[in-house]
């Protein structure tokens, strides 16, 4: 019910690299997993509205203030690729 | 791996193409802070990452809290540009990986917007008005800004987070634009209410105002199964040109039976071309989700109604009511409004002009001929400078008078159509009178001759 | 008695009353460590010297200003930190090897309370990495093994905040509870634990595992110590938006019998077959006990229970997939391919059930389920005050039994899945001990923001009773 195609797919799209025995064992265990959500299929839930937060909390904002930020020797310093106060990474090209 | 155009099997010689356009335009937002921290929300040219936090860096445990008045700046813009506000909005989490992205997803709306249905009034190709609809008018984060470099012989990218979490507002249009001339329309029409509404600086060269351009000829006016994105292209100029080419180059790849690639296109402005920039065979799938960290938004009928009565008048608005109010020429009301800081300098010089017998009508010509320097003077420097240049000016009535004569022959349509009611025609003919006279007729004497012999 | 052995209640009078000073309470602490540490393996971190610095600077503060405890109400208490809970300049790993060598730059808030109130940072515990897990067996680095029988998990994924504070190496410790992340270690190595209302603390600098579900809890030996924790960690946080201004009441002075009757909720579906038959015994037992001391029993149904799971395992892997996105390596830690295998497992079914063509069948089926969860313990508590379950359908099981069947582990969390997903507060305590002496431990769930109702049961419950004066064998 899950194929490798798509486990590999799932992979790319969050950007993991799979060995091919995780390929094939992710397979398995997510078909399993993906077969015990199926119980959720006897629930009707067609006049329920969605869930996605329980504290019942609305128009949490902030003020337009400017609060202190962090010093760039701070910013960077958890990173092992900086370059005259910049993070570092490989070319990209401009754009996606 | 470049994909193959696809072939139609149709021949389309002799078929003529519609060119359909769906806009996205990207304002940031002039806040102090950022949409959801407090770090400073200004950027250009700013020493890099010294304006970031644990929320704009995307370190781990740092939570997202929106910031208040960018969401009103951006209902009011839904406001300006006639949207229906949603009563109930909520943030979702767009979800991708790219190096400017700190948490591997940006912070924005899908579902539920701000701001729906909106409209906008442009003109067409023949300057004809015509209305676009908006889909919708939504909030979301800025990205932080890559530098393309070389450093040691090496192609690398530089990183500022300083732009990562500025307030961004996003203004999609439905695909009904048809032409280069309408597109950049309405984008100067964008520009020029958010710069009203004072909440952004809209600069398309700094990046404060982006837009990306959906494009795609259609056969039988309906959406094709395709679509090119013209995409970073810093000016309007540049904007033209890209649709331009871009429609050429699309006709030829359809004239020849195929189908262009669905990709996204730079502008190349030294070789005037579009160019590819996809880069490899990327899977999309933004997998967008109620974002858990923020509670949803509810937009009170008081606080639209309270942001309905900050909401400036805007410049078609003021336009119509300066050509009606102060007797201009729609040409000149136009000018005039063109920012609400020239708008505003007329109405204060016309207040002040009125006490001096200085009619409208003079103060908007010599503001759009530029005669007296409005970044220089103060409107009542400006009405004394006008008062001064008036005495220093033709005011022999009998030359005046040939002038105008000569004006009303040669303008037989403007004189009859004041005739007909049109006070509108007293100040073209008055500035063709100056025209002649090199601007060295006394305006009011001028004016007191013209409408003598109009009534005449 | 040993210091390291006190509750937090019993140290802090000891340290008002000058029995012994700080330094002597963290030297104890650390002795212990020293003792146990290399079996228990409890910590990924240990502040030693930090910690008896800050232990002088208390017994100074303590000589200036003998009322001090008023502003301060842990001063001197030595707490150990689950690793998810950031720390300035103190390396936090999230218990994976993407942040082997973080080191935050700024404290969590709830490190920030804790640090004003006086409490002292002996560590950083370890945990399954990012919070996944039941048994702390998905830790990237090692495994931690329970106090009362080494053979055993001391449950997860806060394995080590379990662990340390059962063994005594420190009084108390902060932990989460995505879906019984709390709960499981308190009900292995016999302590209290408390998984509060979601929203009551601050989640800012609590690395993430599932934003709509973490909660930000503790472990102590009692359920006054619980109270006192609480009362530091709640409240009203400006930098996290799903915190309400809802007041923290003072719950250690709320803590006496409640005045009016309390009627106890059996949820007839979590008194299931499969249930540890000594289990079922002990919790049976604590049941008649408190009938016999006046409180009124009510057997009631929360009919979506059996949902509960299923939804939880949607609902959650969507989150982390999201949540674990930020860790490219670009700005802090390592590459994404040091994800260890359950990390991946999460993001890979999250990414599953957010993808176009399955969100409405998985994600939103599931945040559906959700709202009839909800639903069902908001009819629940129009009837009762209060509910009373198991934690776990066993007491702590084998170190290596379920590690290799993902399924059989996410199992383990079935008793805590339905309070997690409706965000109620949750008080786990111990109630029993098997005959192989293991612990054996109870859950109460009350309303929302009604933590201090869970205190004033759990209280009077430990007043009669003496399991959570039980320490391990272990020396």
């Amino acid at each position: 019910m899950i194929s490798k195609k798509t486990v590999q797919h799932l992979a790319d799209l969050s950007k993991l690299e799979l060995t091919y025995k995780e390929l094939n064992k992710f397979q398995k265990q997510l078909a399993e997993i993906l077969n015990y959500f199926c119980l959720l299929k006897k629930v009707t839930t067609s006049q329920v509205l969605p869930t996605s937060q329980v504290t019942g909390l609305e128009n949490v904002l902030a003020k337009d203030e400017i609060s202190p930020s962090l010093s760039s020797k701070e910013a960077l310093s958890q990173t092992k690729n900086q370059h005259n106060n910049y993070f570092k990474v490989k070319a990209i090209l401009n754009g996606t | 791996m470049a994909q193959k155009e696809t072939a139609t099997g149709v021949t389309m010689k002799y078929t003529k193409f519609t060119t359909i356009i769906g806009i996205e335009v990207h304002v940031e937002l002039k806040t102090k802070s950022k949409m959801f921290c407090g770090c400073n929300n200004h950027h250009f040219q700013v020493k890099p990452n010294t304006h970031t936090c644990p929320v704009c860096l995307g370190l781990p445990g740092a939570l997202p809290v929106p910031n208040e008045k960018a969401i009103d700046w951006c209902l009011l813009l839904g406001l300006a540009l006639n949207c229906k506000i949603n009563n109930l909005s909520k943030f979702n989490r767009k979800n991708y990986f790219y190096p400017d992205l700190p948490k591997g997803y940006q912070i924005s709306q899908y579902d539920s917007p701000f701001c729906v249905h909106g409209k906008l009034e442009i003109k067409d190709k023949m300057q004809k008005p015509r209305t676009i609809r908006i889909n919708r008018v939504h909030m979301e984060e800025d990205t932080a800004k890559l530098v393309h470099a070389k450093v040691d012989d090496e192609e690398i990218s530089l990183i500022d987070f300083n732009r990562s979490g500025v307030p961004l507002v996003e203004i999609v249009t439905e695909a009904e634009i048809h032409s280069s001339e309408e597109t950049i329309f309405y984008l100067k029409k964008i520009q020029q209410i958010v710069r009203y509404l004072n909440i952004s600086n809209a600069d398309m060269e700094k990046g404060s105002m982006r837009c990306e351009i959906n494009l795609s000829l259609s056969i039988d006016g309906k959406l094709p199964p395709f679509k090119i994105e013209l995409k970073n292209i810093n000016s309007f100029r540049f904007v033209k040109k890209a649709i331009d080419y871009e429609i050429k180059r699309q006709e030829k790849i359809l004239r020849l039976g195929k189908i262009p690639v669905q990709e996204t296109r730079g502008f190349d402005a030294t070789r005037n071309k579009t160019f590819s920039q996809r880069t490899k065979e990327e899977a999309h799938d933004y997998r967008y989700f109620p974002e858990p960290d923020i509670p949803l938004i509810k937009v009170s009928q008081e606080k639209i109604s309270s942001l309905e009565k900050i909401l400036p008048e805007l410049p078609d608005e003021k336009a119509r009511r300066f050509a009606k109010e102060y007797k201009l020429s729609t040409y000149n009301a136009n000018l005039l409004t063109f920012s609400k800081k020239r708008a505003d300098y007329f109405e204060e010089a016309v207040k002040i002009g009125k006490a001096n017998q200085v009619f409208p009508e003079i103060i908007a010509n010599t503001i759009v001929n530029k005669r007296i320097s409005i970044k220089k003077y103060l409107p009542q420097e400006f009405v004394k400078l006008l008062l001064k240049k008036q005495t220093q000016k033709i005011n022999d009535q009998k030359l005046i008078s040939k002038v105008i004569t000569k004006a009303m022959k040669s303008n037989p349509k403007a004189v009859a159509d004041f005739k007909k009611g049109k006070q509108v025609c007293v100040g073209f003919l008055l500035g063709q009178v100056m025209r002649e006279t090199k601007g060295k007729a006394d305006p009011l004497l001028t004016q007191k001759l013209l409408l003598e012999k109009l009534k005449s | 008695m040993e210091l390291n052995e006190l509750t937090v209640t019993q140290a802090l009078d000891g340290l008002k009353k000058k029995t012994f000073s700080a330094e002597e309470l963290v030297k104890s602490c650390f002795g212990k460590i020293k003792k146990v540490e290399e079996k228990v393996k409890a910590f990924i971190t240990i502040c030693e010297e930090d910690a008896l610095k800050n232990a002088k600077k208390t017994d100074q503060l303590i000589k200036d200003d003998p009322q001090i405890f008023e502003q301060k109400p842990l001063l001197g208490m030595p707490i150990a930190l689950k690793d998810l809970f950031s720390t300035k300049g103190i390396k936090t790993t999230a218990g994976s090897k993407v942040l082997k060598d973080y080191i935050p730059v700024y404290d969590a808030t709830v490190v920030k309370k804790l640090k004003a109130a006086g409490a002292i940072i002996i560590g950083k515990t370890n945990l399954d990495a990012w919070g996944h897990g039941s048994s702390g067996e998905n830790s990237d680095f090692f495994v931690t093994k329970n106090p009362w029988n080494l053979q055993k998990t001391p449950g997860g994924s806060s394995s080590g905040s379990g662990a340390a504070v059962s063994a005594g190496e420190c009084l108390a410790a902060t932990a989460t509870d995505t879906c019984g992340s709390v709960r499981a270690p308190a009900n292995f190595c016999n302590l209290v634990g408390l998984k509060p209302t979601y929203g009551r603390v601050s989640r800012f600098g609590v690395i993430a595992m599932a934003s709509s579900l973490d909660s930000i809890g503790h472990l102590a030996h009692t359920v006054e110590d619980s109270a006192l924790f609480l009362k530091v960690t709640a409240g009203k946080d400006p930098l996290d938006a799903t915190t309400p201004n809802i007041k923290v009441e003072d719950y250690s002075k709320t803590l006496k019998k409640p005045s009016k009757k309390i009627i106890i909720g059996l949820p007839k579906e979590y008194f299931i077959k499969g249930i540890d038959k000594e289990m079922k015994l002990a919790i049976e037992s604590s049941i008649k006990l408190f009938e016999k001391n006046g409180f009124i029993i009510n057997t009631i149904s929360l009919p979506h229970t059996q949902y509960a799971l299923a939804t939880y395992y949607i609902i959650q892997p969507s989150e982390v997939s999201s949540n674990l996105a930020r860790f490219d390596g670009i700005r802090y830690g390592e590459k994404r391919d040091c994800f260890g295998e359950e990390a991946k497992r999460r993001i890979i079914l999250g990414t599953y059930s957010l993808s176009t063509g399955y969100y409405d069948a998985y994600y939103l089926k599931a945040m559906k389920v959700r709202t009839l969860i909800s639903e069902d313990f908001a009819k629940a508590f129009a009837k009762v005050d209060i509910l009373l379950t198991p934690t776990s359908p066993t007491p702590a099981f084998n170190l290596g039994e379920k590690i290799k069947d993902p399924l059989k582990m996410y199992l383990s969390d079935i008793f805590s899945a339905s309070s997690s997903l409706a965000g109620l507060p949750v008080l786990a305590l111990p109630c029993g001990f098997t005959k192989d002496n293991l612990p054996i431990g109870m859950q109460l769930i009350a309303p929302q923001f009604n933590e201090s109702l869970l205190f004033q049961v759990g209280h009077y419950f430990q007043q009669i009773t003496t399991w959570h004066k039980r320490r391990p064998p272990l020396v």
